[in-house]
């Protein structure tokens, strides 16, 4: 795999950091070279946030800000609005999004043409499987639909490692999460 | 073992490793991770070491100095306004020739009040003393902490370890981690030297040294400075026979036939290979100088090899305001003085408080160098690149 | 004749105990104290106060001044009880 740059983009509190360590961490154990990073500013519940990931086969000595990303991943559909989430995107590039609209519409309302647009109502699905709009997880679902970058199974699996050591005492947070990434992998569409 | 870790949980990893009988610190951005994560080994009896909680980053280092002058290994962690605070007791570990191993995440330092990298805060602290190591990705950070508890026990020298805030501290990259074993065994029972708490041969620490004495004493604690290059040299060779990694003192990528070169320090000069790689492809003839160790400051090493290039370009996240640029352009043109040939350089000062520099600027770096080797001209010194004009 | 840098222990310790046993300081005096054995209650109030540790206890007894450290401050004179007055200070004579 050549290297390939991916943002996210959340509100504070949606969990785009923690989306990204996820990822890059999955990502990992298939024995890829990683990155994951935030971008910091004061950190404010709801104020627009940002994360990245670089994955290669190769060292990665880059330590720049990513600035044409080949994926992008919206985890607020409301972000279209205020922030420009397809800038510095190719014309092959992916944007997976958080929404209840349809792809076309999406498209059309990002004004993309080259580019693949897939939507998820992830905030759907982690309000029915977690209780609340944290969309990070499901997110990963639809990520690794849309664009195929890791195995599927091989990742869940790390994930849900992750999750069990973060919460060793919510067996229960940690399937919900599972189930969320499940749902979003196969409701995912372009 | 291949782990993904932020750049600060690296070195609190290294830290728990080398289980330090003493750690003091205080939280500060960006390196709070550092203290929190490590606290959480403490209270998790993962480590042997008495943790202090002490109320400012001048008392932690004060109590590192305690413990140090008690026989104690010691190790802590700061940043900027954080590493400001201990000043004073910086010195006072030095000039006592106490083996102290300090984290830094470096940020530049307020006003106005910015969390980010730049590396102002421990360039700040350059006279003080201390042995500074400055990595560039979490992986170095990670050996260079281990490394640092062995040079600092032979140089008699406390060793400041450096990463770059957010950039690394907060970046999530992938690492090959040692057994905790194997750090245990490299690094074995710090060797035994006089103590504050050695009741069969009692010394006094830090007395008053006035005019008849402190002269002698200060150019002793110059000459230990003076000879620490062999001892951090022998600890990478020794580190890479073990563990298979190394880190010279000057890290160089592909200057080998390189026309010109460029110099960084930290995350950036990672950057820069990537740009020195796609210019080599264009067939241009460059390459880069990281430097790693800037204190002792390696004189006759940056001498031999910055003499054989035709210009060379020096990248500094820091500027001296003493008119005269940043810190490494003006030891190096200290370094160049009576040199046989004196290449023409040029200073870029870049990314204060954080400031973003890209793979686009630095090629606009090496294409400058470039031309000033054809030309043999420099117009402007030192230039502040990446700042509105 | 005092030792160059070179010998000098590292740190500027002072690797020995109770040097400070080499430096007389009774040297410094303008004034000395006289003890008077005979007039001596043994209150020990002179030993307590001595800044120097100048006063010589045996076996739980004052028994004399150590002019070697004693600087002549004269508080062991002052601190003695009035009506025992076993404590005077005269002009130091070289």
């Amino acid at each position: 795999m050549p290297l390939l740059e991916i943002r996210w983009h959340g509100r504070g509190g949606q969990g785009a950091k923690t989306a990204a360590l996820l990822f890059a961490d999955a990502a990992l154990e298939t024995g890829k070279y990683i990155q994951a990073f935030p971008e910091y500013g004061p950190e404010r519940m709801g104020a627009p946030v940002q994360a990245f990931n670089r994955l290669s086969d190769e060292p990665i000595h880059l330590h720049c800000g990513i600035k044409s990303p080949k994926i992008v991943v919206v985890l607020d559909p409301t972000l279209a609005e205020t922030v420009n989430i397809t800038e510095g995107l190719p014309e092959d590039g992916v944007v997976v999004i958080n929404t209840t609209e349809s792809p076309d519409a999406m498209r059309e309302k990002l004004g993309l043409t080259k580019q693949k647009v897939f939507t998820v109502d992830a905030s759907k699905i982690a309000k029915e499987t977690l209780g609340r709009d944290i969309p990070n997880t499901p997110m990963l679902g639809a990520l690794i639909k849309a664009t195929g970058i890791l195995n599927f199974d091989s990742m869940l699996k790390s994930v849900e490692e992750k999750l069990k050591k973060k919460f060793p005492n919510n067996p229960e947070l940690v399937a919900k999460n599972i189930e969320a990434i499940k749902k979003a992998y196969q409701e995912v569409g372009r | 073992m291949i782990v993904a870790r932020t750049g600060n949980e690296a070195m609190a990893e290294a830290m728990r490793q080398v289980n330090p009988d003493v750690v003091a610190a205080y939280p500060i951005t960006p390196a709070t991770e550092i203290v929190q994560i490590f606290s959480s080994f403490v209270h998790d009896g993962l480590v042997d070491t008495k943790f202090v909680a002490v109320e400012s980053e001048h008392s932690a280092m004060s109590a590192c100095i305690g413990a140090a002058a008690a026989g104690a290994r010691v190790m802590t962690g700061t940043a900027s306004q954080g590493l400001a605070l201990m000043h004073e007791m910086l010195f006072i570990a030095a000039a006592l020739r106490l083996p102290i191993v300090l984290c830094v995440v470096n940020r530049s330092l307020s006003a106005p009040i910015n969390i980010h990298c730049d590396h102002s805060d421990t360039l700040a602290s350059r006279d003080s003393g201390w042995i500074q190591i400055y990595t560039e990705n979490s992986q170095e950070a990670y050996d260079s902490v281990i490394q640092a508890v062995k040079i600092s026990e032979r140089a008699l020298l406390p060793v400041m370890v450096t990463i770059d805030g957010f950039i690394i501290s907060h970046g999530m990259e992938r690492i090959d981690i040692l057994d905790d074993r194997e750090v245990r065994e490299y690094l074995g029972e710090p060797p035994k030297r006089p103590n504050l708490l050695d009741i069969d041969k009692p010394i006094t620490m830090g007395p008053l040294d006035l005019q008849d004495y402190f002269f002698e004493h200060k150019r002793s604690e110059i000459e230990g400075m003076n000879t620490s290059l062999p001892h951090i040299e022998a600890v990478a060779r020794e580190y890479k026979e073990r563990f298979g990694r190394y880190y010279p003192v000057i890290d160089t990528y592909r200057i080998d036939d390189a026309e010109v070169a460029v110099m960084a320090m930290g995350s950036a000069a990672g950057t820069a290979k990537v740009v020195v790689d796609r210019m080599r492809e264009k067939g241009k003839k460059v390459g880069l100088i990281r430097m790693r160790v800037v204190r002792p400051f390696p004189k006759n090493y940056l001498k031999e090899l910055i003499q054989g290039f035709a210009a060379v370009g020096i990248m500094d996240r820091s500027d001296t305001l003493s008119t005269l640029g940043g810190h490494l352009y003006v030891e190096t043109r200290a370094v160049l003085y009576r040199a046989s040939h004196q290449p023409p350089i040029k200073n870029y000062i870049y990314g204060l408080g954080g400031r973003d520099i890209s793979l686009e600027e630095i090629e606009e770096i090496f294409e400058e160098v470039l031309e000033i080797g054809k030309s043999g001209k420099v117009t402007e010194p030192v230039v502040y690149k990446g700042v509105r004009e | 004749m005092k030792e160059g840098w070179r010998k000098l222990p590292l740190g500027a310790i002072i690797p020995e105990a109770g040097s400070a046993e080499k430096f007389h300081t009774g040297d410094w005096r303008s004034e000395r104290p006289i003890y008077h054995p005979d007039k001596c209650i043994q209150c020990l109030i002179c030993f307590i106060y001595c800044p120097d540790s100048a006063i010589k206890v045996e076996d739980g007894k004052v028994v004399g001044i150590d002019y070697d450290f004693c600087k002549g401050c004269g508080i062991c004179a002052k601190e003695c009880p009035p009506k025992a007055g076993a404590i005077t200070m005269e002009r130091e004579m070289k």
